[in-house]
């Protein structure tokens, strides 16, 4: 019957018509013989333009009789005064008509865009949320979206699980657009997402950290403070959470957390671009990203992706102490610049935070280092001012592919020194 | 450190031209942060080891084009959100570029590093003798403190005579952020 409902569907598409407006399908159950006979006598009404999707055939079987607007009332009265027992199974063919054939628009659009979604633009959150759902679909045995909370404005917190099986593997966090005005950074993280699900059964190394370990990549980390962007300021870095006793909004996400929070690398006022909130992890995008490294708590690697200066730090930020890890840890970036370079010769700077860019306390990578995840790093991807976070849509495949060999450096060490 | 003056701090750069990569002078400086009084721009001393690229044909032709507009040139976001720039309005954002170094320079402190981010509004003003006058808005990023500044400059030039901010100021952060 579906069959034919689609048909038809297809039909009307055709013609762009409204040829059933008001024509009911009722399912009609005979009795008896003699209410069989009956039925059979209608439908060689040809009057009434009627027509049995299914026939009847035996009392009790139901037959499914499809009834023309201007005969239904002639059709009920004869079922009614012979007491043959019936329901409505479809109040208005057109209106069903009409809802398949959006149904079917609406997949053929999302089918299309499967294979062509654009990473050479800048997108919205719905599309990017939308690709989401198209990644998992297209790699089901891979992919999954999960939710870790919502943002200030009850947007949903969604990060992509990547994962061959196991129970609570080793994880490796990877999160981009944490501060929205960096826009090469969900642009790259949609890229790199993709390219992940692509490579795993193709590329060794891909292959090997997925067969051991899982992701979990956040690529639309303050989604608030993305959709301003679009629809108000391009250059808003924070979250979008209301400050009371302050006119200004938004806290700096990458200010909140609980690592040297409060220091000089951080503003008290909520005016600041680099306000650390009212207390650390007052926001929800924080205390999400908080609460579900806590509770895996097999996280080896956190790399939080932000721009621009072309630079890769480590720990720490809020004070200019050398990590435990630090000659490690400079080693391992000092690999990762070089194999990025080689793709197009961007130079990178690398080092601790608070060497290399300024001191910054209540960040993700010293908050993260702090409580264990030894591997933690900030990538600042291109430019170095020219464009700033105005970088042009022509730049995300390059960024992307030369920050993805650096990425793959990090991660397979991380595979490499389990601890 | 110099005693009672302030910071004085060496440098050897390679300038790199905009617009031809593999086109490039070596420079040595010299800039001193004065102590104390935030409110003096650095003292910078330069000298270039080569000359810089002769541009005369590029800017005549600019320079003719913007003198015959009917209508004053008027333009928004530059670069637009997704850093795209219109090929025509890639000179008016290079000489934006230049003056706002200018600013940059009158304003930075050893603390400070800043960026021009966007142009947000450009107005040309008709005049009657033979510069070229421009009144930006622009947006400036301030690195350390990741503040976007809004700044207006009036921005004279000429082919022969370059560029001049004649006047500069600080604007107020608009209220609706």
């Amino acid at each position: 019957m579906k069959i034919l409902l689609v048909f038809v569907a297809l039909v009307v598409a055709a013609c762009g018509q409204r040829l059933f407006m008001g024509d009911q399908v009722l399912r009609i159950t005979a009795s008896d013989e003699e209410q069989i006979g009956l039925l059979r006598v209608l439908g060689e009404q040809t009057e009434l333009q009627v027509d049995f999707w299914r026939h009847p055939t035996s009392p009790g079987h139901p037959a499914d009789l499809r009834v023309p607007f201007p005969s239904l009332q002639a059709v009920k009265i004869f079922l009614e005064s012979n007491s043959i027992s019936y329901s409505i199974m479809i109040k208005d063919m057109q209106e069903l008509l009409d809802e398949e054939k959006k149904n079917m628009t609406k997949s053929r659009r999302i089918e299309r865009s499967t294979s062509t979604f654009d990473f050479a633009s800048y997108h919205t959150i719905e599309e990017i949320y939308d690709w989401m759902d198209m990644l998992v679909n297209d790699h089901p045995s891979l992919v999954s979206k999960i939710q870790i909370g919502q943002s200030y404005e009850n947007r949903p917190l969604y990060v992509l699980k990547f994962s061959t099986g196991g129970s609570n593997r080793s994880a490796i966090w990877l999160d981009t657009g944490i501060h929205s005005r960096e826009w090469i950074t969900q642009a790259t993280g949609v890229w790199t997402a993709n390219k992940i699900a692509e490579e795993y059964g193709q590329d060794p190394s891909v292959t090997a950290i997925l067969d051991s370990m899982d992701i979990f990549f956040e690529i639309i980390t303050n989604p608030d403070g993305f959709a301003f962007t679009h629809s108000s300021n391009r250059m808003w870095r924070k979250t979008r959470s209301i400050n009371a006793g302050s006119h200004c909004v938004g806290v700096d996400p990458n200010r909140n957390w609980d690592a040297g929070f409060g220091g000089s690398g951080s503003s008290s006022n909520p005016c600041s671009e680099i306000y650390r909130g009212p207390y650390a992890h007052s926001e929800s995008e924080v205390k999400a990203i908080v609460d579900f490294i806590r509770a895996h708590r097999n996280v080896k690697s956190v790399i939080s992706i932000h721009s621009y200066s072309q630079m890769l730090l480590f720990p720490y930020g809020y004070k200019r102490v050398p990590a435990a890890h630090h000659q490690e840890l400079n080693e391992l970036a000092k690999k990762a610049v070089n194999d990025l370079a080689a793709m197009y010769g961007t130079k990178y700077a690398y080092g601790s935070v608070a060497d290399t860019i300024y001191v910054a306390d209540g960040t993700t990578i010293d908050w993260a280092y702090d409580n264990g995840v030894k591997y933690s790093f900030t990538f600042e991807l291109r430019d170095t001012g020219r464009y700033g976070f105005l970088l042009p849509s022509t730049q995300i495949i390059p960024t992307a592919t030369e920050t993805w060999p650096a990425l793959l450096d990090i991660m397979l060490h991380v595979l490499e020194h389990p601890y | 450190d110099i005693d009672d003056v302030g910071h004085k701090y060496y440098l050897e750069l390679v300038l790199e031209d905009v617009l031809d990569k593999d086109s490039t002078v070596n420079c040595t400086a010299e800039v001193l942060y004065h102590l104390g009084n935030k409110n003096i721009a650095p003292d910078v001393q330069f000298t270039l080891e080569g000359e810089l690229k002769n541009t005369e044909e590029a800017d005549n032709i600019f320079y003719s084009r913007i003198k015959s507009l009917e209508k004053e040139l008027v333009a928004e976001n530059i670069p637009d959100s997704h850093g795209n720039v219109p090929p025509e309005m890639e000179p008016v954002r290079l000489l934006a570029w230049v003056a706002s170094g200018y600013v940059i320079w009158q304003n930075s402190t050893e603390n400070t590093k800043f960026q021009l981010a966007q142009i947000k509004r450009v107005k040309q003003v008709k005049r009657s003798d033979e510069y070229l006058e421009f009144d930006y808005t622009i947006l400036l990023h301030e690195m350390v403190s990741q503040e976007i500044i809004p700044w207006q400059m009036t921005v004279l030039w000429h082919p022969q005579h370059g560029v001049q901010v004649t006047q500069d100021s600080r604007q107020p952060k608009h209220a609706s952020q």
